[in-house]
């Protein structure tokens, strides 16, 4: 399959500069996340590891090979986009195959392939259908189906899962992690879902503005940010951060904790405030306080609970579990 | 009270139906009119067509002398043939580069994009016909006068400002996440253009072509200064024939002038279909 290696990629559009310098490796078949707030540059990237953008500055290697001025075809991949991008005028299997015929590949070949890939996302049935008479959920997995026939070294998703519903995309989240173990494919993956991060990647690589924050497995990230912008990105409900000089600590300028880390503990307060809002989720229940110069603070706790949205609330925070950060919002160790 | 507000709000959305029906039919009317006094007339005596010109053809007055005159005269079928080649042939030309001109102009980033479609768009606001000099200038030094070519030339620019400019506007709402599948599939730009994109704008294609036909079928003007002669006239050129200065032939020229609403009704007809879908295609999702 194919390994990926990016070196000081830089893009400008008229003065603007929105990628800002990126080296990256990507081993052969690991599964990559590209995460980052809307404008960080994710897709941009995408776009110029696919050939569909000129990069302004820097190389670009796939399977040790640069690829530099190719054309997008040429490159060895495939890309499965979030609006799907299906050919409306052509059934589901000529969608597919569409590639191969292009490179004049043997057709018993591309039987056999759009046969692999239709059984593998069981497309069997629609086969002869056209776009329109899919469901959205179908048509993803037909773009998909179109990636796999071509037998990339090298997968790009862009946001694939952006435009189906919530129940679906769970599906499609499975779908496609259990297609990275059965190909052991390399695949790079552009979201801005921290819970897709989460769940699907190898690595995660975190964009901000235009430059890596960071780069790393799914729990290096969560236990160890490396700045105030990736602890705030990564977890859900996102994490407290508090003045240091509220908790009168005087080695920080602000303090991070996460929600669930956070213990509701008369006796031994940290900071006491109101509840101003509570959301019951079942499994667990989020609890946003109001604490005077600490701000809005969220309280994840496990199971049920019962509180009164304007009772007095006291906090009592996990001193092990708490980050510290400094002036230039880097963490403290 | 409440019952009262939904009869008076009920009442007036059906008088503003009724009121926008009338005014659409009186509209409809009003231009269908003198087509319907042509084809009348045109199955009428000389006679008749003079002394009432509003009533229909009855056993006295029915006659088809002018379709005889205009058949017999063997030239009218050659200035048809002349007529649709100019307008198919233009028209074919227009959609043509109309849209590969929008796909460069809606598809591509390059220096100086954004000035050549204020340029081509300046021409929608320029009659071509203010050019009519130097374009004759140029037909005689090119040897082009009374041709076919150069009617065809002529209409072809004439109609592709407003063909790039609608074009490319639909142009625009196609997903670039299909194009750059195509790219990605190995597709040309020429394939992207021709298989992806056309398809997809059918119904502006069908508009743009039912704006420019007509203008083209009924122009007197171009013919009668670029190709008066016998065998290149047109069929609107053809009919003058039978207007003379003294004596003119009113049965064969509103014969030829109904014969002439044909071949351009049936086109229209082709293109009706599409052109529903475009006109409605941003009011209705």
């Amino acid at each position: 399959m194919g390994s990926l290696s990016l070196k000081n990629i830089r893009k400008s559009f008229g003065n603007v500069e929105v990628i800002k310098g990126i080296d990256l490796d990507v081993k052969d078949g690991e599964l990559v996340i590209f995460v980052g707030p809307s404008g960080c540059g994710k897709s941009t990237l995408l776009r110029i590891i696919a050939g569909l953008e000129t990069e302004s500055t820097g190389s670009i290697e796939i399977d040790g090979d640069p690829v530099n001025g190719q054309s997008p075809s040429m490159r060895g991949i495939s890309m499965v986009f979030q609006t799907y991008a299906l050919y409306p005028h052509l059934t589901v299997k000529d969608n597919m195959s569409l590639g191969l015929k292009q490179a004049k590949r043997p057709k018993e070949l591309i039987e056999k392939r759009v046969g692999f890939a239709s059984s593998m996302l069981s497309l069997d049935d629609y086969l002869d259908r056209r776009p329109a008479e899919l469901s959205g959920g179908q048509r993803q997995r037909v773009a998909i189906g179109r990636a796999i026939v071509r037998q990339p070294k090298l997968f790009l998703f862009d946001e694939p899962l952006s435009n189906l519903d919530a129940a679906l995309r769970v599906n499609t989240r499975l779908e496609i992690a259990s297609l990275h173990r059965q190909l052991s494919a390399t695949m790079v993956y552009v979201t801005h879902d921290q819970t897709e991060a989460m769940t699907l990647a190898d690595r995660i690589v975190v964009l901000n503005n235009g430059v890596i924050e960071q780069v790393g497995t799914p729990m290096e990230l969560y236990n160890e940010p490396k700045n105030k912008f990736v602890a705030g990105f990564i977890g859900s409900p996102q994490m407290n951060f508090i003045p240091a000089s509220c908790l009168k600590i005087d080695d920080a300028e602000t303090i991070g904790i996460r929600p669930e880390n956070i213990l509701i503990d008369g006796a031994k307060a940290d900071l006491t405030g109101k509840v101003s809002h509570i959301e019951k989720l079942g499994s667990d229940t989020n609890i946003y306080a109001d604490c005077a110069d600490a701000g809005l603070i969220c309280i994840r706790l496990f199971g049920q609970h019962d509180t009164e949205v304007g009772s007095d609330i006291s906090l009592h925070f996990d001193r092990d579990k708490m980050f510290k950060f400094d002036k230039n919002s880097d963490t403290i160790n | 009270m409440s019952v009262d507000i939904q009869r008076t709000a009920r009442s007036q959305v059906t008088f503003r139906a009724i009121a926008a029906h009338a005014i659409l039919i009186t509209y409809t009317l009003i231009a269908l009119f003198p087509v319907f006094v042509i084809v009348i007339n045109s199955f009428k005596s000389r006679n008749a067509i003079f002394r009432e010109p509003l009533s229909l053809p009855n056993a006295e007055s029915f006659s088809l002398k002018g379709y005889e005159t205009v058949l017999k005269q063997g030239d009218f079928v050659l200035y048809f043939q002349n007529s649709l080649i100019v307008t198919v042939a233009s028209l074919t030309m227009v959609l043509l580069f109309g849209a590969m001109a929008a796909f460069a102009l809606s598809e591509y980033r390059f220096r100086g994009n954004l000035l050549t479609g204020l340029y081509l768009a300046i021409g929608i606001m320029i009659p071509i016909r203010l050019g009519t000099v130097a374009i004759l200038e140029m037909m005689v030094a090119s040897g082009l006068v009374n041709t076919l070519t150069a009617l065809i030339l002529v209409y072809t620019a004439q109609g592709l400002p407003l063909a790039v400019f609608i074009l490319s506007e639909f142009m625009q709402g196609i997903s670039d996440d299909l194009k750059n599948a195509g790219r990605i599939d190995g597709l040309t730009e020429y394939t992207i253009f021709g298989v992806l994109v056309l398809p997809l704008i059918r119904p502006a294609l069908a508009t743009v072509a039912v704006f420019t036909m007509i203008p083209i079928w009924n122009d007197l003007w171009f013919p009668l200064i670029l190709a008066p002669a016998e065998e290149t006239k047109t069929i609107t050129l053809g009919a003058q024939v039978f207007i003379g200065q003294f004596v003119t032939d009113w049965n064969a020229v509103l014969a030829s002038l109904s014969l002439a609403i044909i071949p351009v009704l049936v086109l229209y007809l082709i293109f009706s279909r599409q052109l529903i879908k475009g006109i409605t295609a941003g009011a209705v999702k």
